[in-house]
């Protein structure tokens, strides 16, 4: 479930950076003070861990198909919460750079979705309050899938939250969360046994690996309030910030001096839909009783039932003059990309 | 061959191309961190019913292949393999979105359908961004412009050692992989029990390799800090590669060059 | 500067668990000598070594490196003081470049940058790895790690180098050279291994550990021309040493 650039606008995704980028320094402080050097190699090596079991592929029983875990909560329990967000963060960046896994703006998003639900909220209400100091199995094995399921269930409530404000695209509130809901449901049920029966062995093995996250300094009541209340005011604030600039210019975050008025009557047919986006970041922008279902707008781009409205109303269908020239141009532009891109090659080649 | 080992190939791809020197790879690596920030930001800033403002971006893409000295195909392929997530959840939009937003001739394009080629082009570009920025930077080199722009130290040196480690337990765990499965004469698939046991087995190594990692580091005066010198040198031609491609990306952002570019083709035709 | 470069006084040591590790061990080193460390399996060899850069603390018995007793306090100087190689380079090799590895060390000592970057190069050209300064550890062959291992504790100026099996996994002739580079070194050396023909080659001293105790301690030829006491600590005479295989005349 990594969210990915091409879904999200740069409102959303800054505002997720800053939220990702806040935590990571509130981590990097908490675990300087925490000064327990025989963390830096091990958060790095089980990174490394996590990210090669990442790739091993089990059976799930009963489906007929294969998967694999996440390992969040498994770095949670051993490292606690602090070194365990770092660790994910660096395991999510590196799958955004080698693999394409969703993306650099969509970075901050990935890394709160996985980071931030294990480490600051199960890790710390659940697992540890129901496993506490004195760990059983039968503890491990509630602590461990309960807070994978919660903590899965709300990244991906968290997904659907990031796609459905970003707006690029047009799957409504409801349909997305009743998709990715349910999904998740069975995934964080499978990585909740999974890692508790990691956990497990690693208990029965060597309960000593154990203690040394739970001898870390414990997250006391306090400090998680106090994160979860930061980061709720940066978010509003960078979301606020961001949407509010993007709801005085027509365009998202267009740069508007540059607008000249010569290219007025070129721009004039897209107006309508920038003018029902614009209303649009104006709702969510301030979100007094926004409506996720049906946004009762008539310029609303997607109202699938009534389309004639929509095509009669404020969003006129582009003028076919203007779009050949856009068609053409479009042609001409790939061609030219293409023709420099093979003329510097063989320039390359030659030297 | 199996996931792991593919996986581990691919990395290694991707740094045998960043140890190119081409003009790409010489330039500093926080220009090619800021640039591939820059681009990727007016990629997603672009209206969702905008597609032919975003052909001129390929520019970039394209360039930096070429200049850089990038096997298009390889690069290519990776994108193919990338996280489908965003073209299974653009798919929904033709569904959704119906309004006939562009008229050529007889054919109507609905909202939906140029929403979904705009998200297909986003990913496109801003995907390939990324693997361009490795594979003329490299991950090391990448975590040390993020240090210099001030992403706080242990975040990068996790980055590092998860880098490094990443190849020695990787193999680890594909040689244990490859044992269970020499074995596993009836199932190709593993159960959740042996993959948990086996993962916990892998995991217990970790723990103590980074013991003795630890022990490593404390031999040689480690006091919880890790330093680093590498030299990075930010010149004429690094800040001119930031402010070209910038200024290019705001033009091409502020007004819709193909549109331009047809106008004008056509007005001469006419 | 004492004569004595290390001294082992009646070292105990026992595990968490109730293994009896090290039980009165002592010798002592001097200026400019080689050592081997010998002994099975669970000898005590690993735990030797752990004391000697006071990753472990003597809890009973005491060491000294040079004029420092391994505690708390003189941790810094004993750890620049002793060159310690690891069995297995990827656990020495940690940072993402050989040059950053090599570095590591002398950064760490607060050197200057000119100081460090003279340093590192020297300790590259030693080993003969000044070519591999900008490849990540990944890139290396088994015998390119081994001498990039070394030149990381060469970096630091150790009186002392300490080496723990440094020719397990090599190939014949990786092993060959490494073990002709090792002997190149005017470095006071202690060796654990279990190549005893590499303990002749480069140590004209031995000592053999057996459950936790000195066992016996004296001129290497010696010690692996005596039967009786190789196979009580189940160790064997050298490959060189032994009959040939083909004719069985002694070697």
């Amino acid at each position: 479930m990594h969210m990915a650039d091409a879904l999200i606008s740069p409102a959303v995704g800054g505002a997720m950076w800053a939220a990702t980028g806040a935590l990571t320094a509130y981590s990097a402080k908490k675990l300087k003070a925490e000064l327990d050097e025989r963390k830096v190699p091990l958060m790095g090596v089980l990174g490394a861990f996590i990210f090669s079991a990442q790739m091993i592929n089990f059976s799930i029983p009963g489906t007929g198909s294969s998967g694999h875990i996440g390992g969040g909560m498994i770095l949670a329990i051993l490292l606690g919460p602090y070194a365990a967000f770092l660790t994910i963060a660096s395991v999510v960046a590196v799958q955004a750079l080698f693999f394409a896994d969703g993306g650099l703006l969509a970075l901050g998003c990935n890394i709160f979705n996985m980071g931030f639900f294990p480490c600051f909220i199960a890790y710390p209400l659940i697992y540890k309050k129901i496993v506490g100091d004195r760990p059983t199995q039968g503890r491990i094995l509630l602590g461990s899938t309960l807070s994978a399921v919660l903590g899965l269930q709300m990244g991906a409530f968290s997904v659907v939250l990031e796609t459905v404000f970003s707006r690029v695209s047009e799957l409504p509130f409801a349909t997305f969360v009743l998709l990715m809901q349910p999904i998740h449901l069975a995934i964080g049920f499978v990585e909740g046994l999974i890692t508790s029966a990691v956990v497990g062995f690693v208990w029965k093995a060597r309960p000593e690996i154990l203690e040394l996250a739970a001898d870390a300094k414990p997250i006391g009541n306090l400090s998680v309030k106090k994160v979860l209340v930061g980061l709720g005011m940066a978010t509003a604030l960078t979301a606020g910030l961001l949407s509010w600039f993007a709801s005085t210019h027509p365009d998202g975050l267009e740069w508007s001096m540059f607008k000249t008025s010569g290219k007025e009557e070129l721009k004039a047919p897209e107006r309508g839909v920038h003018a029902a986006a614009e209303s649009l970041q104006q709702t969510t922008a301030i979100l007094p009783d926004y409506d996720f279902k049906k946004p009762a707008k008539p310029s609303e781009p997607e109202t699938p039932a009534e389309p004639e409205n929509k095509t009669d109303g404020a969003a006129p269908v582009v003028s076919a003059g203007a779009s050949v020239a856009g068609l053409v141009g479009a042609a001409i532009t790939l061609v030219l990309v293409g023709l420099l891109g093979v003329a510097l090659r063989m320039r390359r080649a030659s030297n | 061959m199996s996931t792991i080992e593919s996986a581990l190939l691919d990395m290694g791809g991707l740094d045998i191309l960043a140890a190119q020197n081409t003009p790409i790879h010489r330039r500093d690596p926080r220009a090619k961190v800021l640039t591939a920030l820059a681009f990727i930001v007016t990629v997603v800033s672009f209206s969702k019913y905008d597609l032919s403002g975003l052909l001129p971006l390929f520019l970039y893409p394209v360039v930096l292949v070429a200049l850089g000295n990038l096997p298009p195909r390889y690069l290519l392929g990776k994108l193919l393999l990338a996280s489908p997530f965003a073209l299974i959840i653009g798919v929904f939009n033709p569904l959704l979105d119906r309004t006939i937003l562009l008229r050529i001739g007889p054919v109507g394009l609905s909202g939906g359908w140029i929403s979904f080629v705009s998200i297909l082009l986003r990913f496109l570009l801003t995907v390939s961004a990324a693997l361009i920025l490795i594979s003329t930077t490299g991950f090391n080199a990448v975590c040390l412009a993020l240090t210099r722009l001030k992403v706080p130290h242990v975040l990068t040196v996790q980055l590092m050692l998860l880098y490094r480690y990443i190849f020695v337990l990787a193999e680890e765990a594909s040689r244990m992989v490859r044992a269970w499965s020499l074995r596993a004469v009836k199932s190709r698939r593993m159960s959740p029990k042996v993959f948990s046991s086996l993962v916990g087995q892998l995991l217990l190594r970790a723990v103590d390799r980074a013991q003795r990692i630890h022990m490593a580091m404390l031999s040689r005066g480690f006091d919880g800090e890790i330093r680093l010198i590498r030299p990075l040198r930010f010149g004429m031609a690094d800040a001119l590669f930031v402010l070209a491609w910038t200024a290019f990306f705001v033009l091409a952002r502020a007004c819709n060059l193909p549109q331009l570019l047809g106008q004008a083709v056509l007005g001469i035709t006419r | 500067m004492t004569h004595h470069i290390v001294e082992v006084q009646d070292l105990n040591y026992t595990y968490p668990g109730g293994v009896h590790a090290l039980q009165g061990v002592s010798f002592r080193i001097v200026h400019g000598e080689s050592v081997g460390v010998v002994g099975a399996n669970g000898a005590g060899k690993s735990t030797l070594l752990r004391h000697l850069n006071g990753y472990l603390m003597p809890v009973q018995g005491s060491v000294r490196i040079g004029d420092c007793l391994v505690a708390k306090p003189t941790l810094r100087d004993v750890r620049r003081a002793v060159g310690m190689v690891f069995q297995d380079p990827d656990d020495q090799l940690f940072m993402p470049t050989v040059y950053e590895d090599v570095a590591f060390g002398p950064l760490n000592l607060g050197l200057p940058a000119a100081e460090v970057e003279a340093r590192v190069m020297q300790a590259l050209d030693t080993v003969g790895a000044a070519h591999l300064r900008d490849r990540p550890p990944h890139r290396l062959s088994g015998g390119e790690k081994r001498a990039v291992a070394i030149a990381t504790v060469l970096s630091m100026a150790p009186d002392l180098l300490v080496l723990d099996e440094p020719t397990s996994n090599l190939d014949p002739k990786a092993r060959r050279q490494f073990i002709e580079l090792l002997r190149t070194f005017r470095h006071t050396k202690i060796i654990a291994t279990h190549d005893l023909d590499m303990i002749l080659d480069l140590c004209e001293r031995t000592i053999v550990l057996h459950g936790g105790r000195v066992t016996a301690d004296g001129p290497t030829l010696q010690i692996f021309n005596d039967p009786e006491l190789l196979m009580r600590s189940h160790l064997e005479k050298p490959l060189r040493m032994q009959a040939c295989p083909v004719c069985g005349k002694p070697t």
